[in-house]
C-alpha cells in the first residue's frame, strides 16, 4: 500500500463530524422552513394564480386589465404611494435628528431615550391608531385644548383625512426608522469626526462630509422599511382615514369582503408584492454599493 | 522660530473630574522643531495633554500657546494643526486621496495645487500610485501611512500623535518608528508624540516628559531619563529595572547591612532605592575595587535570543525578596558555561552604575 492509498489519520471520523453538523444546522431551520413553505410560498403561489382567473373561472388577464383602466385603481395606487412617501419622508425628518442626538449621548442617556423610542413600540398597533383618534377627533383632545386657549374658534379637521392618516402611521412607523439609523450611527467611528475638525471642517462641514455619508447606509435601511411596510399598512389608514384615504391594502380588503373578488384582490396584491420586490432590489443595489465603498 | 514650525508653551493646564486630577498644575515648553513624547501608563493623562493641545478636551484653567499666540479658547478646526489618531480614524467613504486632500479642500486650494501636494504626501509616506485605494483595501501599515499623510499635507507646523503605532506587529512597530523619526528630520515641524511605550519613545524622541498621575514627573533627553531617572517611578518605569533598598546613614550606604560605593555621594541621611539596570549587572568571578558586589541565588534562567536573562535572589536578612535581574549578552557560542539555577552567584555592579533614586 502506498501512503496516498493509506487513510490518513481521523479522516473519515473528521468527515462524520462535518456531516453531522451541517445535519444539525438543517435541523435547525428545518421548522422555519416548514413554516415559510406552508404559510407564504404555497399561498402566495395560490394568489398569483387566482390573480389570473376571470369573474367566468377561465385564465385570463381581465383582473389587471381592469386594473390598468380603471381611474379608480390608479387613484389608490396613487394614494398608496403618496402616503408612503410622505410617511418616509416626514420620518426621516423627525428620526434622523433624534437617532443623531441618540447617539451622541453617553450610553446610559441613550438607553432611557431609546425606552421612550419602544415603548409606543411595544404596545398595540390598534390601541395607538384608536387614541390618535381620541386626541384628533373634533371634540377630541387637541381641539378642545386649543378652543380654550384661544388658538381657534372652531374644531379643526385633523382626523378621517389625509393629515390624520399620516400622524398615526408617522407615529407607529418611527421606530423602525429610527432603530437602524441610531444602530448606524453608534458604530460610526467618533474619531473619524474629531480628525475632520482637526484638519480644519467646522462642526456644520465635519457633519455633512463625514457624518452624514457615514450614516446613509442605516437610514437607506431605515427609510427602506419604513416605506415598504407603509405601501401594505391597513389598520391606521383605515382608522385614521375614515373611509377617504383609501390604500392597496384596503382595497384588497374590499374586494374580498363586499365583492367576494378573489381574483381582483389577488391581482392588486400581486401588484404590491412585485412593486415592493422591485424597490427592495434596487434598494438592497444601492446599499451593497454604499457599503462596498464604506468597509 | 522658523517658518515651519512653532513652539509651544502650556502653562498650569489643570483638568479635573470630580475628585481625580487627570492633569494638575502641568507647565511645559516644546521648543520649535523638537520632537517631544508625552510618556506615561495608562491613565496617567498623557493622552489628555494632547486631547488639550488639539482643543477637544478644555481644561479647567490653564494657558496653551502655539508661538505668541493663545489657543486654549481657540476650537479645534482654528488650530492648524496636523493629528494622527491611535486608529486612524480615516474616512471610511473615502479613497485614499480623497481622505488625504480632505484638508487642501476645506482650504480652498485649487484641485491642481491639492492633486500636487496630495502626491507630494503620498510619495513623502511611500504609497505612491495607492491614491485610487479604498481605505479598505489597505494594510494597518499602510493605513497608518495614509493617516500621516492626511495629517501633513497641509504642513502644519504642529504635529500631534495620540499612539499611533500600537496597533501594529513588533517588527512594523520598529520600522516606523524610525521612518517617522526620518519623517519629522525631513519636515522639521513640531511633533508632540504620545505614547505608552518607553523604548518607542527612547527611539524617536528629542526629548522625553514622563508623566504619571496627572503630573510631570521628569523631562528630559532619553540618555538623561534613562541614566538619570530622578525617582522611583520612573526608574522603575524606564528599562527593566530592579530596586533594592539602600540605608544612607553620616554619608555612608548600605545594603542587607553591607557597606556600597555610590556614584554620587549622598549626603542626606535617608531611605533610598539603588537602580540596578540589567545590562549594567554583571556576573563575577572574583571581586576587583570600582564595583559593588551582591551574593545571591540563581532562581531563574531565560533564554532570550540575543541575550540570556538571569534572575537571582539576594541572600539578605529580610523577609522582603529582592531580585536581581542580570543580561548576559548572547556574545559567542563558545562563552563560558552560565551558572545553572539554584547555584549560587555573585553579581557586579560598576560604582559609576550605581545610583540611588528616592
Amino acid at each position: 500500500m502506498t501512503i496516498a492509498e493509506m487513510e490518513k489519520p481521523n479522516e473519515r471520523g473528521l468527515q462524520q463530524v462535518a456531516a453531522n453538523e451541517r445535519l444539525t444546522f438543517f435541523g435547525l431551520t428545518l421548522p422555519y422552513l416548514l413554516m415559510v413553505t406552508a404559510l407564504i410560498v404555497i399561498p402566495v403561489g395560490w394568489l398569483f394564480y387566482l390573480s389570473f382567473i376571470g369573474r367566468d373561472g377561465s385564465l385570463s388577464f381581465e383582473n389587471y386589465e381592469r386594473m390598468m383602466k380603471s381611474k379608480a385603481y390608479i387613484r389608490i395606487f396613487l394614494t398608496t404611494f403618496k402616503i408612503s412617501i410622505l410617511t418616509t419622508i416626514i420620518c426621516a425628518a423627525i428620526g434622523y435628528p433624534l437617532a443623531y442626538f441618540m447617539s451622541q449621548l453617553s450610553r446610559k442617556w441613550a438607553n432611557i431615550c431609546m425606552i421612550g423610542v419602544l415603548i409606543p413600540f411595544w404596545t398595540s398597533l390598534l390601541v395607538r391608531t384608536y387614541a390618535w383618534l381620541v386626541l384628533l377627533q373634533k371634540k377630541g383632545l387637541l381641539n378642545n385644548m386649543a378652543i380654550e386657549m384661544g388658538l381657534i374658534s372652531e374644531p379643526i379637521k385633523i382626523v378621517h383625512n389625509t393629515t390624520g392618516t399620516l400622524i398615526g402611521m408617522v407615529h407607529i412607523m418611527l421606530p423602525f426608522l429610527i432603530l437602524p439609523l441610531y444602530a448606524n450611527m453608534r458604530a460610526i467611528d467618533k474619531d473619524t469626526l474629531k480628525a475632520a475638525s482637526s484638519l480644519g471642517a467646522t462642526p456644520t462641514r465635519a457633519f455633512w462630509t463625514v457624518f452624514f455619508p457615514l450614516s446613509l447606509p442605516g437610514l437607506l435601511a431605515g427609510l427602506l422599511i419604513v416605506f415598504v411596510l407603509c405601501l401594505g399598512f391597513y389598520v391606521t389608514p383605515a382608522i385614521l382615514g375614515g373611509g377617504r384615504v383609501i390604500m392597496a391594502a384596503m382595497k384588497i380588503s374590499s374586494n374580498i369582503e363586499l365583492y367576494f373578488s378573489w381574483g381582483a384582490a389577488s391581482a392588486l396584491g400581486v401588484v404590491l408584492l412585485v412593486v415592493t420586490g422591485i424597490i427592495l432590489f434596487i434598494a438592497s443595489k444601492l446599499v451593497s454599493m454604499d457599503q462596498l465603498g464604506n468597509r | 522660530m522658523n517658518e515651519t514650525s512653532l513652539n509651544i508653551s502650556i502653562r498650569e493646564v489643570t483638568k479635573k473630574y470630580d475628585q481625580f486630577y487627570a492633569l494638575k498644575d502641568v507647565s511645559l515648553e516644546i521648543n520649535s522643531g523638537e520632537f517631544m513624547t508625552l510618556l506615561g501608563p495608562s491613565g496617567s493623562g498623557k493622552t489628555t495633554l494632547l486631547m488639550v493641545l488639539a482643543g477637544f478636551t478644555n481644561p479647567d484653567y490653564g494657558s496653551v500657546k502655539f508661538g505668541d499666540e493663545e489657543v486654549i479658547l481657540k476650537p479645534p478646526h482654528l488650530r492648524g494643526i496636523g493629528m494622527v489618531f491611535q486608529n486612524y480614524a480615516l474616512f471610511p467613504h473615502m479613497t485614499v486621496e480623497q481622505n488625504v486632500g480632505y484638508p487642501q479642500k476645506l482650504r480652498g486650494v485649487s484641485a491642481a495645487e491639492t492633486k500636487r501636494s496630495v502626491e507630494e504626501a503620498l510619495s513623502t509616506v511611500k504609497l505612491e500610485g495607492l491614491g485610487h485605494r479604498g481605505i479598505n483595501e489597505l494594510s494597518g501599515g499602510q493605513r497608518q501611512r495614509v493617516a500621516l499623510a492626511r495629517a501633513i499635507v497641509f504642513k502644519p507646523k504642529i504635529l500631534l500623535m495620540d499612539e499611533p503605532l500600537s496597533a501594529l506587529d513588533k517588527k512594523l512597530r520598529e520600522e516606523m518608528q524610525i521612518e517617522l523619526r526620518q519623517l519629522h528630520d525631513t519636515l522639521n515641524m513640531t511633533t508632540v508624540y504620545v505614547t505608552h511605550d518607553q523604548k518607542e519613545a527612547l527611539t524617536m524622541s528629542d526629548r522625553i516628559t514622563v508623566i504619571n498621575d496627572g503630573e510631570l514627573m521628569q523631562l528630559g533627553t532619553p540618555n538623561e531619563i534613562y541614566e538619570h531617572p530622578n525617582n522611583h517611578f520612573i526608574a522603575d518605569f524606564i528599562g527593566e529595572s530592579s530596586l533594592l533598598p539602600v540605608a544612607v546613614r553620616n554619608g555612608k550606604a548600605s545594603l542587607n547591612g553591607e557597606e556600597i560605593t555610590l556614584a554620587e555621594k549622598t549626603e542626606k541621611s535617608g531611605d533610598f532605592l539603588l537602580v540596578v539596570r540589567p545590562e549594567k549587572a554583571f556576573l563575577a568571578d572574583k571581586k576587583v575595587k570600582g564595583s559593588n558586589y551582591f551574593m545571591g541565588k540563581l532562581i531563574d534562567s531565560i533564554f532570550q535570543g540575543e541575550s540570556q536573562l538571569l534572575v537571582v535572589k539576594l541572600n539578605s536578612d529580610d523577609d522582603d525578596e529582592q531580585e536581581v535581574r542580570v543580561r548576559v549578552p548572547n556574545e559567542s557560542v563558545t562563552q563560558k558555561a552560565l551558572p545553572l539555577v539554584g547555584e549560587n552567584v555573585t553579581i557586579g555592579l560598576k560604582v559609576a552604575d550605581s545610583y540611588v533614586v528616592s
